[in-house]
């Protein structure tokens, strides 16, 4: 009887032993968990993807935990949307739903901003490169200079599932995601300062006149999505269903869906996609060396792409003799809105009466077709050199 | 392949194929502002 009674009591004990003999990865990751509630709740930093994230992370690291095992609810949810990238894919409709194309399509060549700030994905492509990683955690690293956490978490996870990445790298590369989309106004204010004068900070650009046709905005997604499944067919899952979202949204005819789409799936999708990718960050597979590296070249990728946009607004100021503000390069990243509401503020500090909200949201809206195409153009690429 | 020429064939194709296409999609942008004009604001319309 008291064998029976000590067996019993052992095996509740066991996890706090677990802790006491192998748990120093898990105590660290539960406290990477915990700062993660406290950017959330405390400084409002990203609460959609970082509560249900760290949850995820605390789930799977307590002592003993089964949730990634397999039937575990974390592995299930993995299974059912991450490891077949569709959580991703039902988030971009509804970040299309969400999106307004109309200052894009008043002021289409502000989309080149969208391209130039997409020279991080690349140059810390390279870096990656140089530093040892594998072309497929290279190319998964480059996508955090997309400023797109669904773009990163498909691109990473294609390539976990031919299993030439390790699983908890998807977790390193999506927290590093989201937490840099977070300090975009943090980490572009300087770059902005950096690499602008006072004189070009001031320019005044004139708002464009008249109001976009409603033909014109229904017309833009369904071309937008024939481009990219010509030129880029690996990436068309991407641009299709964010192109899908817009067009339910622009054409008016189906109000619940879009409705839907921006509320109900994207929310859903969300949360099931955070407490999965939470769920990968388990510490004996995520504290390595490799996660430092990840988290400091996204830092590079979009620290590149502020400068690659800003560098293209000073050339466009140079030839427009003196038209363009550069600061609106800064807004051709994936962050949307908020890139395009800090140039406006940046703007306005330096010129009270300057109003660039609607030629930032252009570029901002260009950065994430921009950002898009650019993962489309490497998945195909990588296809087309018979690495995937 | 050797990581140097496929990172550089990355970046040289694909920032040069983006740019491209988003080239190529401000001059379809162009097109369907020239099929289908833009209207004059409200308030213009109003005056």
């Amino acid at each position: 009887m008291s064998d029976a009674i000590l067996s019993a009591l052992g095996a509740l004990f066991e996890g706090a032993r677990f802790m006491f003999t192998h748990g120093g990865p898990n105590l660290i990751m539960i406290a990477v968990a915990c700062v993660m509630f406290w950017l959330a709740i405390a400084k409002g930093v990203e609460p959609l993807l970082l509560l249900p994230i760290g949850f995820g992370c605390l789930l799977v690291n307590l002592p003993l935990s089964e949730v990634m095992q397999a039937d575990g609810v974390l592995k299930t949810l993995y299974d059912i949307g991450i490891g077949n990238e569709l959580f991703p894919l039902l988030i971009f409709v509804g970040i299309g739903s969400m999106t307004d194309f109309s200052p894009l399509l008043a002021n289409p060549r502000l989309l080149l901003f969208g391209a130039a700030g997409q020279l991080g994905i690349f140059i810390t492509l390279l870096l990656a490169l140089a530093l040892g990683f594998s072309k497929e955690a290279a190319v998964s690293i480059a996508a955090i200079g997309a400023c797109d956490g669904p773009t990163v978490i498909y691109v990473s996870n294609m390539f976990a599932g031919m299993n030439r990445i390790p699983t908890a790298m998807v977790g390193a590369l999506a927290v590093a995601a989201y937490s840099y989309m977070a300090l975009v106004p943090v980490i572009q204010p300087p770059i902005m300062r950096l690499l602008t004068t006072r004189k070009e900070r001031e320019v005044k650009m004139p708002s464009p006149k008249g109001k976009v046709s409603k033909a014109a905005l229904i017309a833009f997604p369904i071309v937008v999505t024939v481009i990219t499944g010509i030129v880029a067919p690996k990436g068309l899952p991407l641009m299709g269903m964010i192109m899908l979202g817009n067009f339910m949204k622009v054409t008016g005819v189906v109000p619940r869906l879009a409705s839907a789409a921006e509320n109900e799936i994207a929310n859903i999708s969300t949360l099931f996609l955070g407490l999965a990718i939470g769920g990968t960050m388990a510490g004996q597979q995520f504290l390595t060396r490799e996660t430092l590296m990840v988290f400091g070249l996204g830092l590079v990728a979009i620290t590149i792409d502020t400068a690659g946009g800003i560098l293209l607004g000073k050339l466009w100021y140079l030839l427009s003799g003196g038209k363009v503000n550069p600061l609106v390069g800064a807004a051709g990243i994936s962050a949307y809105p908020m890139a395009a509401r800090l140039v406006q503020s940046e703007g306005q500090r330096w010129n009270k009466n300057n109003y660039l909200l609607m030629h930032a949201m252009a570029a901002n809206t260009g950065g994430q077709i921009g950002s898009v195409m650019a993962a489309a153009i490497m998945l195909s690429l990588l296809k087309g050199l018979g690495i995937i | 392949m050797s990581n140097t020429v496929f990172g550089l064939t990355m970046l040289v194709v694909g920032m040069g194929g983006t740019l491209a296409t988003l080239f190529l999609i401000t001059i379809v942008i162009r097109a369907l502002r020239a099929l289908f004009p833009v209207r004059p604001d409200d308030k213009e319309e109003k005056k």
